[in-house]
C-alpha cells in the first residue's frame, strides 16, 4: 500500500513537470543584451528582435498598418497568385488554420505578395474572394517591391526574391511565421507540410493561452 | 486412371493460366499507367488540384466531375499539354482562371496521368492508351 501511494505522488510530481515545461513557445531570431537599471540596481536584460512597423495596401485597397495587428496574435507569409508551385499548397494549408480561427478577434493572418508588378489590390481582392475568404481577418497585401523584400529578409527571415532564372521570376520559402502581441517571432513553420501546419495550429492554442490566458 | 485424372487438372490448369495471363496484361498495362500517372500527377498537377482531387475554393477546379471528363474525354489531351483559359463550368460551379500548360510532358506521360485521373477521385473510366493520345493531340485546336 505504502510503494502504490510512493509511485502515485512521484507520476503526479514528473507529470506536473512536464505540464509546465510545454507551456510556453521559445523566441525566435536575433537577440541582444541590455543593461538597465532597476531599483537602483544595474540588470543585464534581453532585447528580443521584433518585427518593425509597417504598411501596406490591402485586398480592399485600404492603407493597413502593423497598428492593425496590436493585441493580436496572427500567422504571415509570402506568395503570389500566379504561383502554381508552392502557394496553392501553402494556402490549401492556411486555409484550415484561417478557419479554426475564423472570427476570433485575438487572430489574424497576413499574406504579402512578392509579384509586385501583377498583384494589385482588386487581383489580390478577386484571389481572396475566390479562395474563400472575406472580410479582414486575412489581410491580403501589396507593397512597394523594397518594402515587402526587406520586411521578408530582416524581419521575418523568409527568402524571397526575384530570380531571372526561375521559370516565373520569383522564388521564395513557404514559411508561416507565427507573431505574437508583442511582434516577436514565436514560430516558423513549413506551409507546405501537413504535419508542421498541425503543429503550428497547437502553438497558436498556447500562445493564445500564454497572451489572453483560459478566457476565451 | 490415376495418371488420367492428372493429366486433366494438369492441362485445366494450363488453359487456365494462359487465359489468366492474357487478361492479366490489359490489366496489367493499365496499373502501369495508374501507378506511373499517379508520379505525374503528384509532381505536375496536386499542388493546384489537390491529393485528393478537390481542387482549392473556386481558383482551381476539382477532378470529380465525372461528366464534365467524360463528355470532354478527346479534348483532355490537349487541355493538359497546351493549358486552359476562359470560363469553365465544373459541377455546375463557374470557374476562371487560367491553368498554364504542360509542354514538357512526353505524349506518354500524358496518356499515363489521364488514366490516372479518370480512374480516380471517384472516376472510374478505364484505359486510356498510347495511340489514342497521339490522335487526341493532332486534333488539338
Amino acid at each position: 500500500m505504502k510503494k502504490v501511494l510512493f509511485f502515485a505522488v512521484l507520476s503526479l510530481v514528473f507529470n506536473s513537470c512536464t505540464d509546465t515545461s510545454v507551456n510556453k513557445l521559445p523566441i525566435l531570431g536575433e537577440r541582444e543584451p541590455i543593461e538597465k537599471t532597476v531599483d537602483g540596481k544595474l540588470i543585464i536584460d534581453t532585447l528580443y528582435q521584433t518585427i518593425p512597423p509597417f504598411s501596406y495596401f490591402n485586398q480592399d485597397s485600404l492603407l493597413i498598418s502593423d497598428k492593425d495587428f496590436d493585441n493580436k496574435i496572427y500567422v504571415t507569409d509570402f506568395f503570389f497568385t500566379s504561383c502554381n508551385t508552392i502557394c496553392p499548397i501553402m494556402h490549401r494549408n492556411m486555409l484550415n488554420v484561417y478557419n479554426k480561427y475564423k472570427g476570433d478577434q485575438k487572430v489574424k493572418f497576413l499574406s504579402h505578395t512578392i509579384d509586385i508588378k501583377y498583384d494589385l489590390p482588386s487581383r489580390l481582392k478577386k484571389y481572396a474572394t475566390k479562395l474563400g475568404v472575406e472580410g479582414n481577418q486575412w489581410e491580403f497585401v501589396h507593397g512597394s517591391r523594397d518594402s515587402i523584400f526587406n520586411i521578408a529578409a530582416k524581419s521575418y527571415l523568409v527568402a524571397a526574391y526575384e530570380d531571372n532564372t526561375d521559370p516565373q521570376g520569383l522564388v521564395h520559402q513557404g514559411w508561416f511565421i507565427l507573431v505574437d502581441t508583442k511582434k516577436q517571432i514565436r514560430g516558423a513553420y513549413d506551409g507546405t507540410k501537413e504535419d508542421q501546419v498541425k503543429q503550428l495550429m497547437l502553438d497558436m492554442d498556447i500562445l493564445l493561452k500564454e497572451e489572453f490566458g483560459d478566457a476565451k | 486412371m490415376r495418371n488420367k485424372l492428372v493429366y486433366i487438372f494438369l492441362s485445366i490448369l494450363a488453359v487456365t493460366t494462359i487465359i489468366t495471363s492474357c487478361q492479366n496484361e490489359i490489366s496489367l498495362n493499365s496499373k502501369r499507367y495508374y501507378v506511373n500517372g499517379k508520379r505525374i500527377y503528384e509532381k505536375n498537377c496536386q499542388s493546384c488540384h489537390g491529393a485528393d482531387g478537390k481542387g482549392l475554393g473556386t481558383l482551381y477546379p476539382p477532378l470529380t466531375d465525372t461528366s464534365y471528363l467524360k463528355l470532354n474525354r478527346s479534348r483532355l489531351a490537349c487541355l493538359i499539354k497546351n493549358g486552359q483559359q476562359g470560363e469553365i463550368i465544373i459541377n455546375n460551379i463557374s470557374y476562371d482562371g487560367v491553368m498554364p500548360g504542360n509542354e514538357n510532358l512526353a505524349d506518354i506521360d500524358i496518356a499515363q496521368v489521364i488514366v490516372y485521373i479518370t480512374n480516380s477521385f471517384g472516376n472510374k473510366q478505364g484505359f486510356y492508351d498510347a495511340e489514342t493520345i497521339t490522335s487526341d493531340l493532332n486534333n488539338c485546336k
